[in-house]
């Protein structure tokens, strides 16, 4: 079964160990700008949002690279870039819906989550779990949860209402 | 590398910016952060200094070990001569601000001289700009954060700024970053503000290289394992640092009504599962926050739930903002605490400080020392939660006659107010202590009484001596990485084995203050937390440095001992009220009245405490003055100082 990141933002407390370990991990330095993950904050509300690349089924990133750097990996399923091939032109960086498919400056090159082969540092340190590493048809059932919840909620304030009446 | 981070020598009068790099053998002999701040202070400054004139040196660092993937590496250090106490001046924070600067090239800067006018600085992947601040100048803590990284496009810039108290220089301003962390005793937000320096922001994209990348993060996960398995660490992950305050509070260790009680009652409204509540309120099930790389996520993220302030957001209220705006002048609202902690955040002020001094301004008047001339109408009465909230506008403006006064710090304060105003100062070393109360634990007194600083609970403070554990343990956790057969006891209202402890726990603080780490993730709270052993392997794997636990101890008694030394050279002596090794007579003279059956009628002896104090010098090499004997110094590499190896 093909795993993928679940990230649920409202968990998250921005510490920010997600982008380092990402970054010693693929590159053996501390260096956010090296993260293929990065959380994106609203400080004054107390927002945190890590962001990571989707590994989308119909990946913009694959359809606009004009020689066909990017595939899919066949056993984890994630989507990747073939450096031997890639030009370095970022048109895959510029259609990513999710900002997901960085640059860096320091080596010149594209690159992008690749679920580091298959035990994801992010979710490994994250310890109050924002970021999971879920078989694929687990990912909405966290969202169903809460739905339900509520909808279970409305139905009882709205007997309750009824009740009172 | 984290080695090939610099030290940057800023001159605001002339502008000159030097950068050099850190020999191995200084990071060898202070390793970075508060130790090696404490060299560059005792070298950089002259006796006797005017701690608001331009001869004053600040000094900012990161740890050695700041954004490497060791655990909690978040801590920025700040120090500089104080103008609260005329001592040593030192204060430390958490966020994101010190990674920052890491990635920007500096682990150090050292700041001298006074600009004409206000003034940032901009740090970025290794330049360092001066730039102008008139705009900047009047802002809060957050306006001011947020203004820079517009003007400079730039949404991932952190900064340690100032607020209107640093402007005002009242004399316990604080340096802020973010919405809370805050480097909040001593004054060093004063200082910034006496060398017009409004902020400094810091932006980097510099590769820190980890020296063995693998085994660094295998032993952060043990790390992060070992912390977030203590169980005292995972409540302050739920409840944030009131649960401390709460516990505390139920046992009578809460300075209440100034000194007057050392337990808050009908506290209801601000026990920890009430802020709790509102925090889950305003902002869900998950409203933790944390530094950077922080497994324990300490603070609360909450709005003020009504009042004048309604709606506004901000974290905490820590354990302190509890003590300073609950117990100690007896305000039992959730508002009121939210409130405070929210303008001191906003306005840059230390919250132990103001609520301390505040809560002293309430006993003097209660006791007619004050009226209500000097108050200008307020009525200073404990328990007004108005009255407090006036105060802290007041103090942060400079406004009215009090407010001006108490701006000053205690012990001027004390000297213009007159009668015998100072005998109610809960202070030493002319520093207020926080809201808690020491009598029933001659560990904790002893603590205060010699710390560094002056009066405070991140020097020495032996908290785990409230846990009663067996001795058995006691004696493995201080018996190493130095031997020790001394006497040890479970016992908290105990005299036996407490300066070992108290020596003990300053090396262990100083240790996670070189290398930059949270304390929450060392033996402060919780006695199975890492320490020496652990930072030997951390410092290894993320440096390359090879040293043993031993030497990294013999690092922390260095820079103890320079602390001491800078102090001795601004004129402490040990019996000095002061800026002695000393308690308010108080802590003597009244008993406890409230608590547990182990604490009511409790006081410290006079006799047994001077004879710990005699002991605790003994255990540092120090001669019966405080004084690092010549022997002492010469085993600690000390006997040269001022030696100018930067
Ligand atoms: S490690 Fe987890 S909690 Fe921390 S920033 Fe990343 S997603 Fe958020
Ligand atoms: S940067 Fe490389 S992978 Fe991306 S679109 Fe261009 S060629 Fe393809
Ligand atoms: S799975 Fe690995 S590569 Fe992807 S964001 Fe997480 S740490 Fe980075």
């Amino acid at each position: 079964m093909e795993k993928v990141l679940m990230i649920n933002y409202q968990k998250c407390t921005g510490c920010r160990l997600c982008e380092l370990v990402c970054s010693v991990m693929h590159d053996g330095v501390s260096n956010p700008a090296r993260s293929r993950i990065k959380v994106m904050k609203w400080e004054s509300e107390g927002l945190y949002i890590p962001m990571s690349c989707q590994q989308c089924e119909d990946a913009p990133c694959m359809n606009v690279c004009p020689v066909k750097a990017i595939h899919r990996d066949e056993d984890l399923g994630f989507v990747t870039v073939d450096y031997d091939v890639c030009i370095g032109c970022r048109s895959c960086v510029a259609v990513c819906p999710f900002g997901a498919m960085n640059y860096n400056i320091i080596d010149k090159k594209v690159f992008k989550c690749d679920l580091c082969g298959g035990d994801p540092q992010c979710a490994r340190f994250c310890e109050v779990k924002a970021i999971e590493y879920v078989d694929a048809d687990r990912i909405s059932i966290g969202i169903k949860r809460v739905a339900a919840e509520r909808l279970s909620t409305a139905q009882r304030d709205a007997a309750a209402l009824q009740a009172a009446m | 590398m984290a080695l090939n981070r610099k030290i940057a020598f800023i001159d605001l009068s002339t502008g000159d910016i030097e950068v050099k790099p850190i020999p191995l053998d200084v990071r060898k002999k202070f390793l970075g952060g508060r130790g090696l701040d404490a060299y560059l202070l005792y070298n950089h400054t002259k006796k006797g200094c005017d701690p608001l004139g331009p001869d004053n040196t600040l000094m900012v660092s990161g740890g050695i070990l700041a954004a490497t993937c060791a655990s909690a590496t978040a801590r920025t250090h700040f120090m500089a001569k104080s103008p609260l106490t005329g001592l040593l001046g030192s204060a430390n924070m958490g966020g994101f601000f010190a990674p920052e600067l890491a990635w920007a090239g500096f682990h150090h800067l050292v700041i001298k001289g006074k600009s004409e006018k206000p003034v940032y600085l901009r740090i970025h992947n290794g330049q360092i700009e001066i730039r102008d601040a008139a705009h900047l100048w009047g802002k809060t803590t957050t306006e001011t954060q947020w203004a820079i990284r517009e003007e400079l496009g730039d949404e991932d810039i952190k900064s340690a700024v100032i607020g209107p108290a640093g402007e005002n220089l009242v004399a316990y301003a604080n340096v802020m970053t973010g919405i809370k962390n805050a480097a909040g005793r001593t004054g060093m937000g004063c200082v910034m503000g006496s060398k017009n320096l409004k902020a400094i922001a810091a932006r980097g994209t510099m590769d820190i290289k980890i020296a063995h990348p693998v085994d660094a993060l295998e032993y952060n996960k043990r790390f992060i394992d070992q912390i977030t398995s203590a169980k005292v660490n995972q409540t302050q992950g739920s409840l944030g640092t009131p649960f401390i305050w709460g516990a505390t509070n139920c046992w009578g260790g809460i300075r209440t009504r100034n000194f007057q009680y050392n337990q808050c009652e009908n506290a209801d409204d601000i026990e920890p599962e009430r802020i709790d509540e509102i925090c889950t309120e305003a902002m869900g099930p998950y409203h933790m926050t944390g530094c950077f790389g922080c497994q324990v996520h300490c603070r609360a993220q909450y709005k003020i739930p009504s009042g004048p302030y309604a709606g506004k957001y901000d974290e905490g209220p820590e354990y302190t903002s509890l003590g300073a705006f609950g117990g100690e002048p007896d305000c039992k609202s959730a508002e009121t605490v939210l409130t405070g902690n929210h303008l001191v955040d906003q306005y840059g002020i230390d919250n132990l400080e103001i609520g301390s001094i505040i809560s002293w301004a309430m006993e003097l008047y209660e006791l007619g020392i004050l009226t209500s001339k000097d108050t200008e109408g307020v009525d200073l009465r404990f328990g007004n939660d108005e009255a407090l909230i006036e105060m802290i506008h007041r103090i942060c403006y400079r406004k009215g006659w009090l407010g001006d006064t108490l701006a000053d710090g205690g012990i001027p304060a004390s000297e213009k107010i007159g009668k015998n105003s100072f005998e109610y100062l809960i202070q030493v070393k002319g520093m207020n202590n926080l809201h808690s109360d020491e009598r029933a634990t001659p560990a904790l007194a002893l603590g205060i009484a010699t710390g560094s600083r002056g009066s405070d609970h991140l020097r020495s403070r032996p908290a785990i001596d409230l846990y009663h554990l067996p001795e058995k343990i006691l004696r493995q956790i201080y018996s190493n990485p130095v031997p020790y057969d001394g006497p040890l006891s479970s016992e908290h209202t105990a005299y036996e084995g407490k300066p070992w402890q108290v020596f003990w726990q300053e090396n262990c603080y100083m240790g996670v203050d070189c290398l930059g780490i949270c304390k929450y993730h060392t033996t402060f709270l919780g006695a199975t937390l890492p320490n020496f052993e652990d930072w030997a392997k951390v410092l290894y794997y993320n440096t390359g440095i090879e040293m043993s636990p031993k030497e990294i101890w013999d690092v922390a008694e260095r820079c103890y001992n320079i602390e001491r030394l800078f102090n001795l050279r601004e004129g402490m002596t040990r019996n000095d009220l002061k800026k002695g090794d000393t308690l308010n007579h108080r802590y003597f003279d009244e008993p406890c009245r409230r608590g547990a059956p182990d604490v009511i009628g409790l006081t410290i002896d006079r006799d047994k405490f001077k004879k710990m104090i005699d002991e605790y010098y003994a255990h540092h090499g120090w001669d019966e003055n405080g004084v690092p004997t010549a022997e002492t110094l010469k085993r600690l590499g000390l006997d040269k100082e001022p030696s100018r190896l930067l």
